[in-house]
């Protein structure tokens, strides 16, 4: 788990909850306070664009990795690091700005983009409301 | 030519002055509020604010056109790194130079493919192995894309080297010694030169070779100090 801000600590949780063998990474000590006293997965300080970082972490044996530091471009470059010198079948990156998810994502990154998951749930819930409204008249 | 330049510090600001003044023509891209204030007094529209990682602030630059040079020279190698490939594999532009601030992301830079890298540090510590030539050889430029290093050498009295012809020391295969100086003059070098103490070599190696290289012309490394 490389960056373990609010989305990324949530996401180490639940994969150590299911089973998961789980190291997160990040900048600063705080990550430890979100993934809370009950942690038993692994921790390592640093930055994800530091391959000796990653390798401390254990890159070279995981089956999956997560991006979500909170830069776009910074796990960008991480998820391409990840997939392309080490190799790993699973990397999921977080990018907030949907263009260059898009663009991304047409080259074989596997993005997600949390605005456009916002926008679409935003506007399907404004129509349901509409159509409810609709409805009752 | 028409240019594209992302990140207007000190770097940006100054290859655009150079640029315009060389009659090319420039869109320089700044996202800082306060420092695009300052561009624009100087350069008026060239200059355009945004964050040039976000495509279509891009696009309003004419990355589309495309530019025949874009130059990623922001403050931050992640956003160099992501603004070079959406530019070169997203709208075909031919040559993207980015600027590596930390010389330990140019590994990344290698990977991805953006071949065309400039890293003050790196140069400013070739500078200084340039003034302390201790190590006897010194890699002065990499072509990465050749795969070839320019390297000048620094002969010594007990250089294997010194006092033969150059066709007739064995030299790695694809390497060249082209000029010496010596006594303030550089000379383009002949087969029938013949090596002295004291020459300064400048030499074209293949990447892998340059120990190699080392060994022909000085022998074994010596042990620093």
């Amino acid at each position: 788990m490389i960056g373990s801000g609010r989305v990324g600590s949530a996401v180490a949780s639940g994969l150590l909850a299911e089973g998961w063998e789980v190291t997160a990474v990040d900048e600063s000590e705080d990550a430890l306070m979100r993934l809370g006293p009950g942690w038993r997965g692994g921790f390592v300080l640093g930055h994800g664009m530091d391959t000796g970082v990653l390798e401390e972490a254990g890159i070279a044996g995981a089956d999956a990795a997560v991006v979500a530091t909170n830069g776009d471009n910074t796990n960008l470059v991480i998820a391409q690091v990840l997939k392309q010198r080490y190799e790993i079948g699973t990397v999921v990156v977080r990018v907030l700005d949907p263009a260059r998810a898009a663009f991304y994502a047409e080259r074989g990154i596997h993005t997600i983009c949390p605005t456009d998951k916002a926008i679409s749930e935003l506007l399907s819930a404004v129509r349901a409301s509409r159509r409810s409204a609709g409805e009752a008249a | 030519m028409y240019v594209v330049v992302a990140g207007g510090g000190k770097v940006g600001s100054n290859v655009t002055r150079t640029l315009l003044k060389m009659g090319h023509e420039v869109t320089l891209i700044e996202q800082r509020p306060d420092r695009f204030a300052r561009l624009e007094a100087e350069f008026g529209p060239v200059v355009m604010r945004g964050d040039a990682t976000e495509v279509h602030v891009l696009e309003r630059a004419g990355i589309a056109r495309p530019p025949e040079l874009l130059l990623a020279v922001t403050g931050d190698d992640e956003d160099n790194l992501i603004i070079s490939q959406i530019g070169k594999e997203g709208y075909g532009v031919p040559k993207a130079i980015a600027r590596v601030n930390d010389p330990r992301n140019q590994q990344h830079f290698d990977l991805l493919g953006i071949t065309q890298t400039i890293c003050a540090t790196t140069s400013i510590l070739g500078l200084v192995e340039h003034e302390v030539p201790q190590h006897g050889l010194v890699p002065l430029v990499e072509l990465r894309r050749e795969g070839l290093v320019v390297a000048e050498i620094q002969v010594e009295g007990d250089s294997p080297a010194a006092g033969k012809r150059v066709g007739g020391i064995r030299l790695p295969e694809g390497s060249r010694v082209i000029t010496v100086f010596r006594q303030g003059r550089t000379e383009l070098v002949e087969p029938s030169t013949v090596v002295r103490p004291g020459d300064q070599l400048l030499a074209v190696v293949p990447k892998d070779s340059v120990l190699e290289l080392r060994r022909a012309l000085l022998g074994a490394p010596k042990q620093m100090v």
